[in-house]
């Protein structure tokens, strides 16, 4: 079952490489396995036990093993949700890249699939190496889709993009030999149980985090982020902020927290700092930016900011609240990425100074792009207030400093998107290209709709998403809690 | 007192006895008129070559005139790895070499003699038998090196290869002869067994360096990789692809057998030298790579990285270690093989050899460049391709054996050295192509060997259970 949502991107893929060479059968039939891709993972949530923090839907085969490396796939309730919005997402972007994309539609489409594949395995892999195999695929169909169907200055940042996340992912493939090494095993969830002693923790650690902080991205190592997000095509923004953020957070959800109990504790204050900072001054940053990409793309690092924050808060609201935010990201971001892909189809810029007054010509896109901001700056009803509540109280809990500061990103967080959706939208209409803008096609209206079904669902009624991941934040935390070092093994709840 | 003959045990030396008369048998056929001779020699030194490598597969073990002699399962290993070497750059440079006229006849005969001299290394259980196998290599390349007897790049490769390799030549004679003076003795497991007992002179530790010095010059490790992007960068294309692959295994051969036969009381003092190599040659492999803005002299450098690498997995001296040397080793050759097989068909184009060359490429010819940009992927170890797994069985070892600095070391210069590689993917898919570009045929031999290398790169990448079995079953005997 996972191997069939995880590979059947992949064997599309293929398909299309071989099989299809007219770029209209191509475009539909990469929509149709997306949709077929999404229909099948929904089956994973039919068929999953709420009740159990177990991983599920196992799948193990013979890959090395003299070296305890095995092909190993399932999914808890923390991988899961993140899953679902890879394969909710994926068919979005494709729709999206209907127009927009004229040049080598099918390399496109291949690339994509590609990506939606690889990603889906990152969050299903149970096997240490093959997670890094996945993880580090991902670079290369990301780094075609910046690179060929980029802005002006896509090759800098296809090259930035890769190398920085390169950079980082080598020093966790350290870290991931000498666990593998010393746990005599590649399995995730045999790793869990491993003795470490404190200091091989805390090595063991900063390899990880150097992999897990670039792709969150963390500041000081967040320089990639903007680059990538406005020389990307839009719909490679929406799944670098939609899913490729994502992961770095679930390295730290999946693999720090509970195999690296101790060390994860030790480092909750340069966590808090480093996230503070992200979250207040990254927000800052957004303010004073001129393209609209640019600016989503900085209050991305900032909203990651909280997601950090409430993980290391190690409590159900704050772990619970990241989970949940992460998925409200990946809706609202990539919604405000496609709401700027629409105008941007339209007048060929993203500077905010250029608009001005889209209610007029696009009333329907304007109540739409509405929603999304104001979900992004944290409304209640919408999904984000939820999720950043939850991180908040989380935070609290914690710590009460950190969530004071936190909670003053709310504010300039509100201050941003408001300010440039008022200078976006509102206002007379004084370019004659605002004027020439048609509001929103039926394609276009049919990416959102689903969008903005999950913003409120999430907005109004987020129980049953609390409870995929419930019981699985709670073996997590007790995990976290372990104390790990030393021969007798003591847990403190 | 009767004369103790040595025991002359020629059946296992019947590889290199078909290889050494078929090389004579075709100097003979090149002397003729023929004009269609250079196909059939072509034709004639492939079969001998796949007959070679069927003998090597069948002889058994065994050694041959006192120990001087050595067939053993790593011998045969690094043997079979050199025949599918030379085979497949012979193989895919055929078309080539008519085109340049360089199908006379005595191009095969002098790779053939290279061969040979490389076959008889990874044999060598004497320092006299490796000197003279590591000569006969040599010198052939050197030969090979300027065969574009107009081109005065060629001649320079040539004889800049001639001048510096046998200063190295010198140097590994020299400390051959310290070794002797101190040991009494040339035959290696006689010096291993001497220096297990006796006291350890530094004249010996110096000899050793002089050795190790030698051997570096070989696979163009750092220090001592000076010459490497000259000469790639002179020699004819497929000279270059061929000089990329035979010497490196040859050599890497012959490092295994001195250091761990000859030497291995003596560790503690050559590892620590090894691990500085292993060190530079990163660095050097990926820094200066950065620059180059010819493609051959881009290789030339990622070569010295990849040796990098191999000297890191072998530094780790344990099983795994070893292992990973063979098998780095073997999937280094199927990616240099497809890299040069591009290069080659676009030279023939009438594409030149700077990288601003490649733009477009994929525009022009998508499946020519999806190889390509694969071989780049693989060279910069980006998983699932083969390139990564033989990394990452490098870094596996080198943690095991607990050389975490070094890994780490190892692991940033790759990902320093992605960039470069990158580059070539980046010309190829990011650019415009130039008008009328790239309008070549693809024969045969080319469509089979880059078939055949792009399916390894997948096919290792994903499934390298064989490859590693292999490799760890030729290893089994150091351990």
């Amino acid at each position: 079952m996972l191997s069939l949502v995880t590979f059947l991107p992949l064997a599309g893929a293929l398909v299309i490489l071989l099989a299809i060479h007219n770029d209209k059968a191509a475009k539909s039939f990469a929509l149709g396995i997306s949709l077929v891709t999404f229909v099948i993972s929904l089956r994973l949530i039919t068929g999953f036990d709420l009740g159990t923090a177990n991983f599920q839907f196992l799948e193990e085969a013979k890959w090395l093993p003299e070296y305890g490396i095995a092909y190993r796939m399932g999914v808890d309730g923390i991988s899961l949700p993140f899953v679902l919005l890879t394969t909710f997402l994926t068919p979005i972007c494709l729709l999206a890249s209907w127009v927009s994309i004229q040049v080598r539609v099918r390399e496109y489409l291949m690339a994509f699939l590609a990506l939606e594949s690889f990603v889906v395995g990152v969050f299903c892999a149970l096997d240490f190496i093959l997670f890094y195999v996945l993880w580090e695929a991902m670079l290369i169909p990301m780094f075609l889709i910046i690179g060929v169907w980029g802005g002006p200055r896509r090759v800098y940042a296809a090259l930035k993009f890769f190398l920085y996340t390169l950079a980082g992912s080598v020093l966790m493939l350290i870290a991931i030999l000498a666990l593998g090494y010393h746990g005599k095993t590649f399995s995730i969830p045999a790793l869990m149980d491993v003795p470490l002693s404190f200091s091989f923790q805390v090595w063991l650690f900063l390899g990880l985090f150097a992999s897990f902080a670039v792709k969150v991205p963390m500041w000081p190592v967040h320089t990639w982020l903007p680059d990538a997000h406005v020389e990307a095509p839009t719909a490679g923004s929406v799944i670098l902020a939609g899913i490729l953020l994502k992961m770095g957070a679930y390295g730290f959800l999946r693999f720090s927290l509970p195999i690296l109990p101790d060390a994860s504790r030790f480092f909750i204050p340069l966590i808090f700092g480093l996230s503070l900072v992200a979250v207040v001054y990254t927000a800052l940053v957004a303010l004073m930016q001129k393209d609209l990409k640019k600016l989503v793309a900085y209050s991305s690092v900032s909203h990651m900011g909280f997601v950090t924050i409430g993980i290391f808060a190690m409590n159900t609201q704050g772990v619970e609240g990241s989970i949940l935010q992460m998925i409200n990201h990946g809706i609202v971001s990539g919604a405000l990425f496609l709401a700027v892909g629409v105008v941007y189809d339209r007048m060929h810029t993203r500077e905010i100074a250029h608009f001005g007054g889209v209610a007029h010509v696009m009333p329907v896109y304007a109540v739409i792009f509405m929603v999304f901001t104001l979900a992004s700056a944290g409304l209640p009803g919408t999904n984000s207030f939820v999720g950043e509540i939850l991180i908040l109280l989380g935070a609290f809990l914690a710590n009460k400093a950190v969530a004071i500061v936190a909670a003053t990103g709310l504010v300039f967080g509100a201050a941003y998107i408001l300010w440039m959706f008022k200078r976006v939208v509102f206002g007379a209409v004084v370019h004659d290209e605002v004027r020439a803008m048609k509001d929103l096609s039926l394609r276009e209206f049919a990416l959102f709709a689903p969008l903005l079904v999950m913003v409120f669902w999430i907005g109004f009624y987020p129980g049953p998403f609390l409870k995929i991941f419930h019981a699985s934040v709670e073996h997590l935390l007790k995990q976290a809690a372990v104390v790990k070092t030393g021969a007798a093994m003591v847990a403190q709840f | 007192m009767p004369v103790q003959m040595p025991d002359i045990n020629l059946v296992t030396m019947l590889p290199e006895i078909l290889i050494a008369i078929l090389g004579l048998v075709l100097l003979l056929m090149s002397a003729g008129q023929d004009a269609e001779r250079g196909r059939k020699v072509n034709a004639m030194a492939l079969a001998g070559v796949i007959a070679a490598a069927a003998l090597t597969v069948v002889t058994a073990n065994g050694s041959s005139f006192g120990g001087f002699f050595v067939v053993d399962p790593f011998a045969r290993a690094m043997k079979l790895l050199m025949l599918l070497a030379t085979g497949m750059v012979l193989y895919m440079s055929m078309e080539y070499m008519r085109d340049q006229k360089f199908d006379g006849g005595e191009y095969q005969v002098m790779t053939l003699m290279a061969l040979l001299g490389g076959m008889i290394m990874a044999s060598a259980g004497d320092f006299v038998v490796l000197y003279m196998g590591l000569e006969l290599m040599s010198l052939s390349i050197y030969v090979l090196a300027a065969w574009r007897r107009d081109d005065v790049r060629s001649n320079e490769a040539g004889l800049k290869y001639f001048v510096l390799g046998s200063m190295a030549s010198g140097f590994l004679l020299y400390g051959i002869s310290l070794i002797y003076g101190t040991t009494g003795t040339t035959l290696f497991t006689g010096v291993a067994t001497a220096l297990s007992h006796g006291h350890i002179s530094t004249a010996t530790i110096m000899g050793v360096v002089m050795v190790l010095a030698g051997m570096s010059f070989k696979v163009a490790a750092a220090p001592f990789h000076m010459w490497a992007p000259d000469v790639y960068e002179g020699a004819p294309t497929s000279v270059t692809a061929f000089m990329a692959v035979l010497p490196k295994i040859a050599a890497f051969a012959a490092i295994f057998r001195v250091l761990l036969i000859a030497f291995p009381a003596l560790q503690s003092h050559w590892n620590p030298l090894l691990q500085l190599l292993a060190v530079a040659s990163l660095a050097v492999g990926a820094i200066a790579a950065i620059g180059q803005t010819n493609i051959k002299r881009m290789l030339a450098y990622s070569s010295i990285g990849h040796v990098g690498f191999i000297l890191l997995g072998l530094t780790a001296h344990t099983g795994l270690g070893y292992q990973s040397v063979v098998a780095y080793l073997a999937i280094y050759i199927f990616m240099s093989v497809g890299a040069f097989a591009i290069i080659l068909l676009l030279n023939k184009a009438g594409v030149g050899d700077e990288i601003e060359d490649y733009k477009g490429l994929g525009h022009k010819r998508p499946m020519l460049a999806l190889l390509m940009a694969l071989f780049m992927f693989s060279m910069a170890g980006i998983p699932p391709l083969a390139g990564f797994m033989g990394k990452l069985y490098v870094f596996m070892a080198a943690v095991q054996s607990g050389m975490m600095m070094l890994a780490v070391a190892g692991v940033l210069f790759s990902a320093i050295g992605a960039f470069y590689y990158l580059r070539i993917v980046k010309f190829m898919y990011f650019d415009q192509p130039a008008e009328g570009a790239f309008g070549m045929e693809l024969d045969f031999s080319a469509r089979a060997i880059l078939t055949v290398t792009g399916v390894v790169m997948l096919v290792w990448g994903l499934f390298p259970g064989a490859l590693l079995s292999w490799s760890g079953a030729s290893v089994k005997m150091f351990q």
